[in-house]
């Protein structure tokens, strides 16, 4: 089945260009049709490869497929070569698996667009790059695909482009992430320059097998960690993390089945597995790993305290995918990258869940986003309400759902590596998305009934090709953890972990102290604990006493204010960065330089030659005898010349 | 009458023609001082035919009295027209073509 693999990414690329060419004259059917049966084969097909991996041994687990030499220009060589190994073939089925079903789902979301088959074109062309750049066996790959996601997330962003917050919240959504790809392509050139190579499997092991040349860098600043530090620039862009994340909330401007593939599930972990592909170079980079870990677990802390206090309820789970993003990063900054791609999987499964659910919610309200004008929907949307409560407690981390054996792996594993702070700063993180979970649990679905009387006669349960994605998300989220049971349970080593260990077998591993089950325990004990506070919390403020949350705002008026205008962290980007870059750009570039210099030049050479051409222009009279006089002149002069200058 | 006398009566025709076709305006006088400056050409052509014994500057000059005329018709055609379209035969009237 191995042999296939090129097939993967090709099938979304074929079903992108026919809707993308064909689409505007087929019927919708027929767009369903080929964009879904597209992402179906590729699941397929990725499935199959899962399994002709898995039927070989452990050691043999890393097959790479050449298929064309891409570039080569002298010493440089880049091929289009795939690099499959259990890291790539997790994130092949996640991909394929959470895409395929959002395809379903955007069958009955999308139903009543104008431009059905654009979106499908693009949402397979998103396919396509995600899959060239999880499957690419080298920087460069890595890099189109990672510019094709940010491509395809710039135009479904901006898919309802007549509306001027859709296509401003693009291009913020592009720019800033072009700002981190400064450092990303910085970070590829400096391996160049280093190994004169771009393939992992001989960058990664040009590092392994000359430890004197490639120490753990403890000391000080070296190659490598440079090299880390320019490639995390990148992951901080495009996994929205401090100081990039702004554009994330603001990507909710687009159809929600793009929030949930793009925004939630599988682009924004890009630069998660961006590091754990790059393991071997990060974990010989301390510094850079300590920096990955700090920016992870403050991005996760700052994202859910702005969480609590936003209305919009696509706004809420977008600050928590930043959140979420925050502790994978964790989990790969403390050393422990199969947690960091543990919980990637499962928050793909209940975050798209999340979004779906959330579409699905906003889509029988007739477009209402606001929290504020929901609640009691649990009653007239039964399988929402119910697919939605199990992803919220997946996320909260409750026994035994996906997201409390992923949390807890990264949670234990920052304790574990000796990072006692990060492990408190994860476990109040937890705490807060436990609250701010099921405050969007309790204001939309629990309570009274905030929606008009004009909007409760269109209320229906949404049809069935967007409820029975949710259903298959929900079953995942419970599901899914049980691949990686931690060894606590008695039960040996994580099976999760166990698979993906060839993946990470470059790398250099962490030194962990030894704890007794019993504490793992303990400890699990004490985040599930945390997270049920967090959620009777939320019980108490928005169900047992509706009217508690205003007092608590009022009162600590201040705080909530700060929290609900996202700190002003926008406002100041945009009054340190974006208008003096305004004002500059205007004031010197247009009025200085292109108004003055340039087109000055242009027209002042314009201006010389009409100047020339006004003295010359008065040979041309228009009278024959003048011209006459002239040709006698010349022949004189030429006669003179043969006569006696000529000798 | 030596080859140089016939030179220089040629040389002067043509200063003649020459001057007259810068000088004149009226169309009718410089075709005529054109037709000066061609005869003034087949006089030096005959007198070196002469002089040379050889026949070539004779056949030239028949070439030069069939161009002449075509040039009458093609010239005095013009005048017609130039006189048709602005009541006028003074060249410099004619200055429309210019910048």
């Amino acid at each position: 089945m191995i042999e296939f693999l090129w097939l993967i990414p090709l099938l979304p690329l074929a079903g992108s260009a026919i809707n993308g060419l064909a689409g505007r004259r087929l019927s919708k059917s027929a767009i369903s049709l080929v964009a879904c049966g597209s992402a179906g084969l590729a699941f397929l097909a990725a499935a199959g490869v899962f399994y002709g991996l898995l039927a070989l041994p452990p050691e043999a687990r890393h097959i790479e497929q050449a298929y064309f030499s891409w570039i080569a220009s002298g010493d440089f060589v880049a091929g289009a070569q795939f690099l499959l190994d259990p890291l790539s073939a997790v994130m092949l089925l996640v991909v394929t698996g959470v895409g395929f079903v959002i395809h379903i789902y955007s069958i009955g979301y999308m139903h009543a667009e104008e431009g059905y088959y654009r979106f499908f074109s693009y949402l397979n062309l998103f396919l396509f790059s995600m899959l060239v750049l999880v499957l690419a066996g080298n920087f460069l790959l890595l890099f189109v695909g990672w510019e094709g996601v940010g491509l395809c997330s710039y135009l479904l962003i901006g898919y309802y482009f007549d509306r001027t917050s859709a296509c401003d919240a693009g291009k913020k959504a592009f720019i800033v992430n072009r700002i981190g790809d400064v450092g990303f392509v910085l970070g590829i050139l400096l391996v160049f320059a280093t190994f004169g190579e771009l393939e992992f499997g001989r960058v990664f092991g040009a590092i392994a097998a000359a430890p004197s040349r490639y120490p753990a860098e403890t000391a000080g600043i070296g190659i490598l960690t440079a090299v880390a530090l320019l490639l995390f620039v990148g992951a901080t862009g495009k996994s929205a993390q401090i100081p990039l994340y702004v554009w994330l909330p603001d990507a909710m401007e687009g159809p929600t089945p793009v929030s949930a593939l793009i925004h939630a599930a599988t682009m924004v972990t890009a630069g998660v597995y961006m590091v754990a592909r790059c393991a071997p170079i990060f974990s010989r980079a301390p510094i850079a790993m300590e920096v990955v870990t700090v920016v992870g677990a403050l991005t996760a802390l700052f994202a859910a305290t702005i969480g609590l206090a936003q209305r919009d309820i696509k706004r809420v789970l977008a600050y928590s995918t930043v959140s979420q993003l925050g502790y994978m990063f964790v989990g790969a900054g403390v050393g422990a990258f199969a947690s960091g791609i543990f919980h990637l999987m499962t928050h793909a499964f209940f975050k798209a869940l999340l979004f779906l659910g959330a579409g699905s919610v906003i889509h029988a309200l007739g477009g209402e986003q606001d929290l504020m004008r929901m609640g009691g929907l649990r009653r007239h949307l039964p399988v929402t309400h119910g697919t939605m409560l199990a992803a919220a407690l997946a996320i909260c981390g409750i026994f035994p759902l996906a997201g409390f054996f992923s949390k807890d792996e990264i949670l234990w594993s920052a304790w574990a590596h000796g990072h006692p702070w990060i492990w408190a700063l994860g476990l109040t993180t937890a705490g807060l998305t436990a609250f701010y979970m099921f405050r969007l649990v309790f204001l939309a679905f629990y309570g009274e009934e905030r929606f008009s009387e004009d909007t409760r006669h269109h209320l229906h349960e949404s049809p069935r090709s967007m409820t029975l994605p949710l259903v298959v998300l929900a079953v995942l989220s419970v599901v899914g953890g049980f691949v990686g049971l931690p060894a606590w349970m008695g039960l040996g080593p994580s099976r999760f972990e166990h698979f993906l260990e060839p993946a990470f077998e470059l790398a250099v591993p962490v030194q962990a102290a030894e704890y007794s089950h019993g504490m793992e325990f303990a400890f699990a004990a004490l985040s599930v604990a945390v997270a049920a506070a967090g959620i009777f919390l939320a019980h108490r403020v928005y169900v047992a006493r509706p009217g508690l949350a205003d007092e608590i705002a009022a009162r600590g008026r201040g705080l909530y204010t700060l929290l609900f205008h996202k700190y002003y962290v926008d406002e100041a980007y945009d009054r340190v960065f974006v208008r003096p870059l305004i004002r500059s750009s205007e004031d010197v570039l247009w009025r200085a330089l292109d108004v003055r210099l340039i087109d000055g030049a242009v027209n002042g050479v314009g201006r010389m030659v009409q100047a020339q051409a006004q003295l010359l222009k008065n040979i041309q009279n228009g009278l024959a005898r003048s011209y006459a006089a002239w040709i006698l002149a010349g022949g004189a002069a030429v006669l003179l010349y043969l006569a006696f200058l000529r000798g | 009458m030596d080859l140089n006398h016939y030179l220089i009566l040629s040389a002067l025709l043509f200063a003649v023609g020459a001057v007259g076709v810068i000088v004149r305006r009226n169309v009718i006088s410089i075709l005529l001082c054109i037709e000066v400056m061609l005869n003034a050409v087949n006089l030096s052509f005959v007198a070196f035919s002469r002089y040379l014994d050889q026949v070539h500057g004779q056949i030239f000059v028949f070439f030069v009295m069939v161009v002449a005329a075509a040039e009458a018709a093609v010239g005095l055609a013009l005048a017609i027209v130039l006189y048709r379209n602005r009541r006028t035969l003074n060249v410099d009237d004619a200055d429309i073509m210019k910048w």
